[in-house]
């Protein structure tokens, strides 16, 4: 009986030896591995996403859109089907261009940031405030981060807003933005075309034109157009595949 | 010590170049080119009034872009060899000539120059004509974009541009590509040029600065 007993104590002891230094161990590890990144030169050429993202402000709400192609260097595409529109609140988004190892980081950095910063106010976070976060993060870090944001959203404050964090720090607000490498094709275009107030269908179509047109003409921008039309009732996700979106006059 | 105390300009040892925006387009009838007209050296402008779209013969003009050295000179032998060519054959030479001649220059001293110009214009075979030829490529085109600027307005001369328009939407179509590009390109700017070919001869134009037409500004 004793016997058993103690077998039996033993054994138990033994598993929750086990469990726990396995988890100690774990632990260990990850925080070797936040070591380890921290440290890491993010100027290496890692997946970069060579991409076109952009946000327009309509009456209403916000959209925001980017292509779906992840590079590393210039000729390998690594991923087709890459979103990256990253949900940073309920009613904020944050779009990334640059090391796609820096904005991932950072994002999930922001985003616990902001649910705590939303749980001490008792209300949902401003867009602005998120806009802030990362501002600082890219500020502080600015040696070592190669990342470029839009954050964009909807808060009962201001509305439909949308924030431009860029490769320093700076942070600016503008009715709509353009990022990433292949927005220089398209900054002709959206100037001719942009109207203040537009409804939500003639916004979704400058958009969806918008990053046509630059996935036509950058080799590292392509796959599908991700849009996130974000207005007061909530959010909407639209991907357009590559078969359905708009042709000019050379294809 | 003297040399520190009076720094040599920078743009007196900066190669010279038209960072530029140039567009031909082909309507109905003839072509039209535009470009801005600033000359960079460096960081400075210094010439901000060049008409880069310079006659190749009555009705073939071309447009520069690069160095501004290697497109001028480019342009003068082209223009030479033209007249020569145009008094052997007794007749108006043909588009595709003057851009196989500019094309054979580019090419044969492809490591040395770096320029690249647009050739345009009407002649009585094929009407009106855009050849590019970027580093000795020869490539007929509905329009060509080309210089700095341009990469800015890819996008908007993909959508705007429509086969078969007439001489007006061409020449409000060069206008607004050059602006856009004006707009966004620091090494684009000061006024634009245009010029319009068709059957009758070579129209130029130039538009200032404020006559420019206006876009959404931030």
């Amino acid at each position: 009986m004793r016997l058993t007993i103690t077998r039996f104590a033993v054994s138990f002891t033994v598993i929750i030896w086990r469990h726990v230094l396995k988890k100690f161990i774990h632990n260990l590890y990850v925080e070797f591995l936040i070591m380890e990144k921290q440290h890491s030169y993010s100027q290496v050429k890692g997946v970069s996403t060579g991409t076109t993202i952009l946000a327009v402000k309509f009456n209403g709400g916000v959209i925001i859109g980017s292509d779906s192609r992840a590079s590393m260097g210039e000729s390998y595409v690594s991923s087709k089907t890459i979103n990256k529109l990253i949900q940073v609140h309920d009613r904020i988004f944050c779009c990334i261009a640059g090391s796609l190892a820096d904005a991932q980081a950072v994002t999930k950095m922001a985003k616990f940031q902001l649910s705590f910063h939303s749980i001490q106010m008792e209300s949902p976070p401003l867009v602005k405030a998120a806009a802030s976060i990362m501002r600082e993060l890219c500020y502080s870090n600015k040696e070592e981060l190669q990342a470029g944001f839009i954050t964009a959203g909807w808060d009962r404050k201001k509305g439909p807003q949308i924030y431009v964090v860029s490769l320093g720090g700076m942070l600016l607000s503008q009715p709509f933005t353009i990022g990433g490498s292949g927005s220089t094709y398209i900054y002709g275009y959206v100037d001719a075309k942009f109207k203040p107030d537009m409804s939500l269908e003639e916004a979704k179509q400058f958009s969806i034109n918008a990053l046509a047109l630059a996935m036509g003409r950058d080799n590292v921008s392509g796959g599908v157009v991700h849009l996130v039309v974000i207005t007061e009732p909530g959010v909407k996700h639209i991907v357009v595949p590559g078969d359905k979106l708009p042709k000019f006059h050379d294809e | 010590m003297s040399e520190e105390m009076f720094p040599e300009p920078e743009w007196l040892s900066e190669e010279v170049k038209t960072g530029t925006t140039i567009i031909a387009v082909t309507f109905d009838g003839g072509v039209v080119l535009g470009s801005d007209s600033r000359v960079s050296a460096g960081e400075s402008v210094v010439n901000r009034v060049m008409n880069k779209l310079s006659p190749l013969h009555d009705k073939i003009y071309c447009a520069l872009s690069g160095s501004a050295a290697d497109a001028q000179t480019i342009a003068e032998i082209v223009n030479y060899q033209l007249d020569v060519h145009s008094i052997e054959v007794e007749d108006d030479p043909l588009v595709c000539s003057a851009a196989t001649l500019v094309k054979n220059i580019s090419y044969k001293y492809k490591e040395e120059l770096s320029a690249h110009l647009i050739v345009a214009g009407w002649d009585r075979k094929k009407g009106g004509q855009v050849y590019a030829t970027l580093n000795g490529l020869l490539s007929r085109q509905p329009f060509a974009i080309g210089g700095s600027g341009s990469f800015y307005i890819h996008g908007f001369v993909d959508a705007e541009y429509r086969k078969n328009m007439t001489k007006r939407e061409s020449q409000e179509f060069v206008v607004n590509a050059l602006t856009l590009a004006m707009g966004r390109d620091g090494s684009s700017g000061g006024v634009a040029y245009v010029v319009t070919i068709d059957k009758d001869g070579a129209e130029e134009k130039c538009i200032l600065g404020n006559e420019l037409p206006r876009f959404f500004d931030q």
